[in-house]
């Protein structure tokens, strides 16, 4: 993982990332998020770990700190703070964590169409729309029975957190690269449906926002 | 091949000032050896009032004394600028029937202000109000000021960020550092002492109102989240007052006053000082006298709520925005911090305390506090501060137009700035060479729902089949919440051009001859003020010798010393209007020369006194 390079300023052969080991200038900053933040691929992170390695990289990197240096360490300066933000962003949710790990390890996964229904859920998203339709037409009655579905895909959500939770400590923890495969696959398709429900609670609250309204 | 990095910064470094650039007054400050200090103006005043008058002569006229004018030449003063920048004329709409300067035309883009026979841009006005800000930081210095860090509202969008960094260009400054209002008053308050905390800035200023939500943590601000509304503050209030004032008079004198500028800013000036004596009295009197009638109306704080209520309500929807996005219940809140002017009113103070559940602080004045965290700021970038770190965000997600003019969201509000996104764009049609990305701001699904930033243009792209090139672009939010773009072809890692087009503000072009008229123009105002300057010194030297030839001390000269003091009178009289400086210095010299005599024999009397008074 480790990139070799030569410092722009000193010339010096392997300088390590970040700042240069012999004359301490600002290198330009690696793209990798966990390269960046010098953490190993784990899915499970400590979160107060990465706030303070957030913090105390920003206290080091952000723009403030290099008004009166070269343009070059301002640039590397701005590019390296917006890395260090943006991986912070997604590092720090465990599921833009795991979609950044597996887009990085080479998966596809693109927004779920509304088509592809997961198959298990076929009933639910039947009755969801029948119930929705309804509404539309100005039929109160179904409140109770969307509001009990609503609750019903929240408790999906809260149980696919709970395996996913799991799949991460699987996957930070097995011992060849074909069975991380593996648990990455689990993982995707965990997340696919997790997306899906997550879209048909926003479409519930969305209705019922707009009737509100 | 090694180099001897010698460090001159020591000897070199020059002052950052920090400047809060308001709606209806600025201030600048300084990093002092004890903390952050405002810096005064020769007659002691802190706040510089932001109205910018134009003279017959051409010449302009900034702060105190200009607002004077407001109510004499009220089509030649603007005041609240800051509403118009990074705007255009539709923008403004409704609002600019409260304005009583006029829009010139070709104002679709930059609105532009015609006061007498020219035009001004927003950011040249403002300008102004900096020039004025530096000439006094550079006079209580004793040094040339040329960098600071200048404050916006955090809700501003990239336009009116930029048309901000514009006025400072052209005032001559380098503005290092564009800060948010409410993030730079948590600076001043010294809020990092408490270990470990979550803080809400609540800042509603003459036409802004902001709202900023931060964890403190050792020294590092963190904004979690921040909303607002770039068109809501006092000046709401009063123009509300106004109004009923206006149909008040229309009732009592049977005369409509809304068209008449004078009759209209004398009105406002009544409004404003009831406004604020009810922040203190449970009633007073609107009063004024206009063309020898007088208006006299008493008007409770209870009344005073009941018309205002709604325009402190709309300030509660920002906080509980900020507080979702954050994902904080207002207990979780451990302290609020109140900015601006308008937190003196009673009434907002109480809408805050109820939804925060937490007595505000209200320890510093809140007219200089944001000034004070603009000075800790530009101490930040100087180095002199090594302690304290701001991590502010991005108020409005930025997204580019997809097909059907539905916005792709690249980079959501809140997120913490420096932040950048990256996007692949190919060509449509064969040999094609340009792509064009509009990019916008805003909450909303529509491009027409959104607010237009600007068009680049990806130029130079080699001829190729439809769909094989691929330009990486990558957009950049910077530290100061602006945006940049550059691209690359993917294939050849070649570096493609972006010609940048804005929708709203000036284009580099427009600053820079800005720039230059504005250094023609200080040159000139420069030049009056040293000529004004000497002849104040002469008259105070007529005056005195005119006294003093009533005196007994004049019948004692000698008539060749008479004679010479009468030849040296009339030089000064002949050189007097004459536009030069140097010659009535001269003038003056000879006079001092000629009544020498005359003051050594008036030694013991109040009129030596008077001539001696003169020279100071």
């Amino acid at each position: 993982m480790e990139h070799e390079h030569n410092c722009w300023q000193c010339g010096s052969a392997d300088a390590g990332s970040l700042f240069c080991r012999y004359c301490n200038s600002l290198q330009a900053p690696t793209p990798d998020y966990y390269h960046f933040f010098g953490l190993p691929r784990t899915l499970s992170l400590d979160a107060t770990l990465l706030q303070d390695r957030f913090y105390s990289m920003s206290r080091l990197l952000h723009p403030d700190r290099y008004t009166r240096r070269s343009d070059q360490e301002k640039r590397y300066s701005l590019e390296a703070s917006s890395i260090l933000n943006d991986a912070y962003r997604i590092l720090r949710d465990p599921i833009r964590r795991a979609e950044y790990v597996l887009k990085e390890a080479g998966y596809e996964i693109g927004e779920q169409r509304s088509k592809d229904v997961p198959p298990e859920l076929l009933e639910e998203v039947f009755e969801l729309n029948m119930a929705l339709d309804e509404l539309r037409l100005g039929d109160t009655d179904v409140l109770p029975q969307l509001d009990e579905m609503r609750h019903k895909f929240l408790a999906m959500l809260s149980e696919i957190d709970g395996q996913l939770e799991q799949l991460f400590r699987r996957h930070d923890t097995v011992p060849t690269d074909e069975d991380r495969s593996r648990v990455l696959e689990q993982i995707r398709s965990l997340l696919h449906r997790r997306r899906y429900i997550q879209n048909l609670v926003a479409e519930v609250d969305r209705q019922l926002t707009s009737r509100n309204a | 091949m090694s180099t001897f990095q010698i460090d001159f910064s020591a000897s070199q470094r020059k002052r950052i000032v920090g400047i809060d650039l308001g709606t209806t007054n600025s201030l600048v400050a300084f990093m002092d050896v004890t903390g952050p200090v405002v810096i005064p103006g020769d007659d002691g005043t802190l706040l510089v009032p932001s109205i910018v008058s134009m003279t017959d002569d051409g010449t302009f006229t900034t702060g105190e004394p200009a607002r004077q004018l407001l109510i004499n030449r009220p089509d030649r003063t603007v005041y609240s600028v800051k509403r118009l920048m990074g705007r255009g004329v539709a923008d403004i709409g409704e609002e600019l029937r409260l304005f009583p300067f006029r829009i010139a035309e070709g104002s679709e883009s930059v609105i532009r202000l015609q006061l007498g026979d020219r035009t001004f841009t927003p950011p040249e006005i403002s300008a102004q109000v900096l020039r004025e800000l530096k000439r006094r930081a550079e006079a209580y210095l004793g040094e040339e000021v040329t960098q600071a860090v200048i404050t916006v509202p955090a809700y501003f969008n990239d336009a009116q960020r930029q048309a901000t960094k514009d006025a400072g260009r052209i005032a001559g400054l380098e503005v290092l550092r564009l800060v948010n209002e409410p993030t730079a008053a948590s600076l001043a308050y010294g809020l990092d002492k408490r270990q470990d905390g979550v803080v809400a800035v609540y800042d509603l200023g003459g036409g802004t109102f902001d709202i900023s939500i931060l964890r403190l943590r050792d020294g590092i601000f963190e904004v979690l989240a921040t909303n607002g509304d770039t068109h809501l503050g006092g000046d709401d209030i009063d123009n509300r007052l106004l109004a009923i004032a206006l149909e008040d008079i229309a009732a009592e004198w049977g005369q409509d006053l809304s068209g008449r500028g004078d009759a209209v800013q004398t009105i406002r000036r009544a409004v404003i000082l009831a406004k604020e004596q009810l922040s203190f009295a449970p009633a007073t009197h609107i009063e004024f006298t206009f063309e020898g009638r007088t208006y006299q109306r008493e008007i409770t704080r209870e009344l005073f709520e009941n018309l205002i209520r709604d325009i402190v309500d709309r300030t509660l929807g920002p906080c509980r925005q900020a507080l979702r996005d954050a994902a904080l219940e207002p207990e979780q809140i451990d302290e609020v911090v109140m900015v601006g002017g308008s937190t003196r009113i009673p009434l907002v103070r109480s809408a805050v305390e109820i939804l925060f559940r937490a007595k505000p602080h209200t320890d510093l004045n809140p007219d200089e506090v944001v000034a004070l965290g603009a000075a800790v700021q530009a101490a930040i970038l100087s180095g002199d501060v090594q302690d304290k770190l701001l991590l502010d965000v991005t108020p409005l997600s930025l997204g580019i137009e997809t097909m059907g003019g539905v916005v792709s969201k690249l980079i959501h509000r809140n997120s913490t700035i420096p932040a950048s996104a990256t996007e692949v764009f190919t060509t449509s049609v064969d040999g094609q060479q340009n792509v064009l990305i509009h990019v916008l701001q805003g909450e909303r699904e529509l491009v027409k729902d959104c607010r237009s930033l600007a068009r680049f243009d990806l130029k130079g792209i080699d001829p190729m089949p439809a769909g094989m090139a691929r330009v990486e672009v990558r957009f950049m939010i910077d530290a100061n919440g602006i945006l940049s773009v550059t691209a690359r072809e993917l294939r050849s890692g070649k570096e493609q051009s972006v010609e940048v087009k804005p929708s709203y503000g000036l284009t580099d072009q427009q600053v820079e001859a800005m720039i230059v008229e504005a250094y023609e123009k200080a040159d000139e105002d420069f030049a009056a003020r040293q000529v004004r300057e000497a002849q104040v010194e002469a008259d105070s030297i007529l005056a005195a010798v005119d006294k003093a030839r009533a005196s007994d001390a004049w019948s004692s000269l000698s008539g060749e010393e008479r004679q010479s003091v009468d030849t040296a009178l009339n030089e000064m009289r002949l050189v007097y209007h004459n536009g030069d400086h140097h010659q009535i210095r001269a003038a003056i010299e000879k006079l001092d020369n000629a009544t020498r005599k005359l003051a050594e024999n008036m030694m013991n009397s109040a009129v030596r006194e008077a001539l001696k008074g003169t020279r100071i």
